[in-house]
């Protein structure tokens, strides 16, 4: 019965990695830009919301509310005035623009939070689990998974539904012929990266409710996001949230053999499908 | 090389007096005075004290590394931000064969370079499965997979880490002769021998890698930089050059891992594989310096040390600045500070550019190219 149990726990930490996945897949299909402060920028969410819970006394999933729109802020002005600039056919300027800006947000963090863990307090909900026969899942990480799905659909709709999504798909597949049929690319890449910063915001609700978190554990998020997207296929979100359960079962697999081994595990798994299934498990796009 | 290249080739040299020269007046005044230099530098235990000797090691090593990843980045266009992989592997190597081979540090250097090299072609074959930018982060998780691999190593002290013998560095190859010669003390003259090889790395690695890029293979290097699609249809074989330059860069980087923390002499994963030590000081070097050139490290570095030693007592502020000047400088002077110098005055210390020199300098109505 254990075996299912840790089984579980690891499809639904999975949800959390689909979560953190999803703005970074979302950026590098519209513009080819992988975002390396991708982590950071979820750690400072997390910051952000705590504060908006101790300042105003907020309920967290309030705050992440009021948050989501400030992240959306922040993306679309990061997007516009400074990583649109690095866009271009030599890869090297937004690579080293966003490890530059990596670096600076976890120092920034360091700066005006200290080095201490916190963690937003989610108040009954946090011990709160239901039973489903013999075994019990906590209901936070059920409402996380929950949420990862709904982001998915909801991206998924955006982008094959709406007029913003046609703009993205156009843009993605050929700026020049989408900027001559009226759209603004640099626009669609700051709403793009303002929508990754929302989702952003719902990651970084999950992952300061479910443990502790200090301003160096940007990196590590962006590492699990960047081996959900790979495990998964670039180009597929549902691929990305397979990825992630992937990496997530694969993850509290280890750490049910040996604590030390959790992260390690995790790594060995991206690594094994890097070996026998390059582009992926559910490849789409063709690069 | 094919028939038809060759037949070009004397076609070009067919007027007499031509001749294919990279070096200018300023490159041969320049060689000069760095062999001054390095042989100033060389001496230089002998004429400041111990803590300068401390801070030129450092600087050394930093250079080091910077112009690996240089190599790496700018040239090959291999992004990598896993180098603290072979840092780390070339540290531990080093710990491993002293502490538990009973071998002499000097002779461990060498082999833990070796070690880095045989680690890197695992890695490779991993890592350039990913395409571009996901390359970069590839490299990154598997650098956490060796972090991670060496935490269990509990022979050298698991996630804690350990300390060198005393003994071991002590009694190293070539002490007792400095000792004798020199009447220095122990500790004085293992200071002294780890800044001689962080030099000679130093110095060995420009050379190599100024040597390379005007070698075919540098040539190839660029030409694949420039447009891989075009180079691969004229015959260079890409993944070879990238594959090689990996290893090589590899290579010597884990000699420097060892040869710092033989200097260290207490290793810890977390610090031998630090990714802000050993990749993001380096990056922000290479970057502020100027990306793509050989003289923009060595400027970098220089900019690093000065900012160093004024403004680190200011922990995560100085490490913030310094992340915004190398996206300022990325934004704005993509080709570094040394690219401002040499738009402003032309200046090229280590010149890579074939020009074409002697013959006549004939003047005709042409116009374009020929006039």
């Amino acid at each position: 019965m254990s075996f299912i149990d840790t089984l579980l726990q690891g499809v639904l930490l999975g949800g959390l990695y689909a979560l953190f996945a999803a703005g970074l897949s979302l950026v590098f299909g519209i513009m080819r830009l992988v975002n390396l402060a991708h982590g950071d920028l979820i750690v400072l969410a997390a910051f952000l919301i705590l504060v908006i819970v101790s300042t105003l006394g907020l309920d967290p999933f309030v705050a992440a509310v009021v948050a989501a729109p400030l992240m959306f802020a922040l993306g679309w002005v990061l997007q516009y005035h400074l990583l649109n600039r690095t866009l271009g056919k030599d890869i090297l300027p937004p690579l080293l623009v966003t490890f530059g800006l990596s670096i600076v947000i976890q120092n920034g963090l360091l700066e005006g939070f200290t080095a201490d863990s916190r963690r937003i307090s989610a108040g009954a909900l946090e011990t709160a689990s239901v039973s489903l026969g013999n075994i019990s899942a906590g209901v936070m990480p059920l409402i996380t998974f929950a949420s990862a799905i709904l982001v998915i659909v909801a991206l998924n709709q955006l982008i094959y539904r709406t007029a913003l999504g046609l703009a993205f798909r156009a843009t993605s597949d050929d700026v020049v012929t989408a900027s001559l049929m009226g759209i603004r690319p640099n626009s669609i890449f700051a709403i793009a990266t303002g929508l990754a910063m929302v989702i952003v915001t719902i990651a970084a609700l999950y992952l300061g409710t479910r443990a502790n978190f200090d301003p160096t554990a940007g990196p590590a998020r962006l590492i699990y996001a960047f081996e959900a997207v790979i495990i998964g296929g670039l180009g597929s979100l549902w691929g990305t949230l397979a990825g992630g359960i992937i990496l997530g079962v694969a993850q509290t697999v280890g750490a049910a053999i040996n604590p030390e081994w959790q992260i390690l595990v995790g790594h060995i798994a991206f690594l094994l499908v890097l070996l026998f299934r390059p582009r992926g498990l559910f490849p789409r796009a063709a690069d | 090389m094919t028939p038809g290249l060759e037949t070009m080739t004397t076609e070009i040299e067919a007027p007499a007096g031509w001749r294919v020269e990279t070096r200018t007046r300023l490159s041969t005044i320049f060689a000069v005075i760095s062999l001054v230099a390095v042989l100033a530098l060389t001496a230089a235990p002998f004429l400041v004290s111990r803590g300068v000797i401390q801070d030129l090691f450092f600087i050394l090593t930093m250079l080091a590394l910077a112009q690996n990843w240089n190599l790496l980045a700018g040239y090959a266009g291999l992004i990598s931000v896993g180098q603290q992989l072979f840092v780390g592997c070339g540290a531990y190597a080093l710990f491993g064969l002293v502490i538990l081979a009973g071998l002499d540090p000097i002779l461990a250097i060498p082999l833990a370079g070796l070690f880095a090299m045989i680690i890197a072609v695992p890695t490779a074959f991993f890592a350039f499965r990913l395409y571009g930018p996901y390359f970069a982060i590839g490299t990154w998780v598997i650098a956490e997979v060796g972090r991670l691999l060496f935490a269990q190593w509990k022979m050298l002290g698991g996630g804690t880490g350990t300390s060198l013998p005393r003994e071991a560095t002590r009694e190293m190859l070539g002490i007792s002769l400095l000792q004798d010669w020199f009447g220095m003390r122990a500790s004085a003259a293992a200071d002294a021998l780890a800044y001689w090889l962080a030099l000679a790395l130093a110095a060995l690695t420009i050379a190599f890698v100024y040597k390379l890029l005007r070698s075919k293979q540098g040539l190839g290097l660029a030409a694949v930089r420039d447009n891989e699609t075009a180079a691969r249809a004229l015959g260079v074989d890409a993944r070879k050059l990238k594959t090689a330059i990996y290893l090589l860069t590899a290579f010597l980087t884990g000699i420097v891992g060892a040869l710092i923390y033989l200097q260290k002499a207490r290793i810890s994963p977390d610090a031998a594989f630090s990714l802000t030590d050993w990749t993001a000081y380096v990056v922000f070097i290479v970057v502020i310096g100027g990306i793509g050139t050989i003289e923009g490290p060595i400027l970098g570095v220089i900019i690093f040390f000065l900012l160093q030693n004024a403004f680190s007592n200011y922990g995560s502020w100085y490490l913030m600045a310094l992340g915004g000047l190398a996206i300022v400088t990325m934004l704005f002077a993509p080709r570094g500070l040394w690219g401002l110098i040499c738009d402003r005055t032309g200046w090229e210390l280590f010149p890579v550019r074939r020009l074409l020199k002697g013959g006549p300098l004939r003047q005709d109505d042409k116009g374009g190219p020929n006039g």
